[in-house]
């Protein structure tokens, strides 16, 4: 990770990183999209490194809700990945999964939420949550390091048991603020 | 196949790439694209869109990746691709093989009332598409080029993108299915076989 890098990673101690991997492998989840988020990347590094998870690096989060449809009318479970301001600009595309009833998992890392430096953060992090809500997702926050993995693996059996849009939001509690030096 | 305008006829055109189609899988655009391929035929291997304006490509790309050994054409509009054209570059990047994207372009928005779209004022999505690296695409204007356009799309050497110029007049409404769990399930049903309805 760029110790210069605006975003903050998880702590190299941090286990649940590998935990989300293992459960998209528990899953079968078989591609994976995203724009990509510091608090995801020791994730997105192991599901490049792996033969059966396709990985798709979109333009814009929207296009990764639309990956997820055409993924499951081919027969394949996928997730997206993003942080929450990726969230904004899903929101007319997520009536895709209500139109089709098709599984759409995502697995948001949050900005904005807990001890925020950066002003821009603030408006989409803070109105995450309602705006995935407004679009009927079944949003579950984890914000203790224990809480992820359950909180994730519920998260992707929600989506394909239930078909319908799910979130996990990963709270800043968890990986925390970068405050540019200004401790 | 020409309209009285001298440009190519949309529900003529659709009816010629989708003629002897296979095992091909196609994704229409919300709008007029999605009544195309109805007019021509309902089929569990259509996907008419009824909404997710600028979805057509990506959906299409999902596709081809779970299903790379099958043809998947995506047959959309002028302003629905420009809607999501970012997804030219996610494409050109995935490089898959048996994606087709054939933008039907009349310039206009033909379901709000013929409003111009930037194709009108000289927008290229070819060069867009070459730009992001598509390696195969196809400017088409004239019937004598149609039997090449679909040669293109059942090669297999794409990822593929063309654009053809059409006639902006509205055809007939021929309406797909409304309920899109059953226009989803079917077309599940028709790749997956009856275990689609038993995924875990």
């Amino acid at each position: 990770m760029d110790a210069d890098a605006i975003d903050k990673a998880p702590d190299a101690a941090a286990a649940w990183p590998d935990q989300i991997y293992g459960l998209l492998k528990k899953h079968d989840i078989r591609q994976v999209a995203l724009v990509p988020d510091a608090g995801h990347s020791r994730l997105i590094k192991r599901c490049l490194a792996d033969n059966e998870i396709q990985v798709t690096t979109l333009t814009t989060e929207e296009e990764g809700i639309a990956l997820l449809q055409g993924a499951w009318l081919g027969g394949q479970k996928a997730v997206l990945l993003m942080q929450s301001s990726g969230v904004g600009n899903c929101i007319n595309m997520l009536s895709l999964s209500h139109i089709h009833r098709c599984p759409m998992p995502m697995l948001v890392t949050m900005r904005g939420d807990f001890g925020e430096f950066n002003p821009a953060q603030i408006p989409m992090g803070n109105a995450t949550q309602a705006v995935l809500e407004a679009m009927g997702t079944l949003v579950k926050r984890a914000d203790t390091p224990e809480d992820i993995a359950p909180t994730v693996d519920a998260t992707i059996r929600l989506a394909f048991n239930t078909f319908r849009p799910t979130a996990t939001l990963i709270g800043q509690r968890v990986i925390g603020a970068k405050t540019f030096g200004k401790d | 196949m020409l309209a009285e305008s001298g440009k190519l006829d949309r529900r003529e055109l659709t009816r010629a790439l989708l003629e002897d189609r296979g095992e091909m899988v196609v994704i229409a655009g919300l709008g007029a694209p999605a009544w195309d391929i109805t007019a021509v035929g309902d089929h569990p291997l259509n996907l008419p869109l009824w909404g997710g304006m600028g979805a057509a490509a990506m959906i299409g790309l999902g596709l081809a990746l779970a299903q790379p050994n099958r043809r998947v054409l995506v047959l959309t509009g002028d302003g629905e691709m420009l809607m999501g054209i970012g997804a030219l570059a996610t494409i050109a990047v995935k490089k898959p093989r048996n994606l087709s994207i054939v933008v039907q372009d009349n310039e206009h928005y033909g379901e709000t009332g013929m409003q111009e779209t930037a194709t009108k004022h000289g927008v290229d999505l070819v060069a867009m598409a070459k730009g992001a690296g598509f390696p195969q695409t196809m400017f088409v204007t004239k019937p004598g080029e149609v039997p090449a356009l679909k040669a293109a799309i059942h090669a297999g050497n794409g990822p593929f993108f063309a654009v053809a110029k059409i006639d902006a007049t509205s055809k007939k409404l021929v309406l797909p299915p409304r309920d899109g769990a059953i226009i989803q399930a079917r077309m599940r049903e028709a790749i997956l076989g009856p275990e689609a309805h038993h995924q875990l």
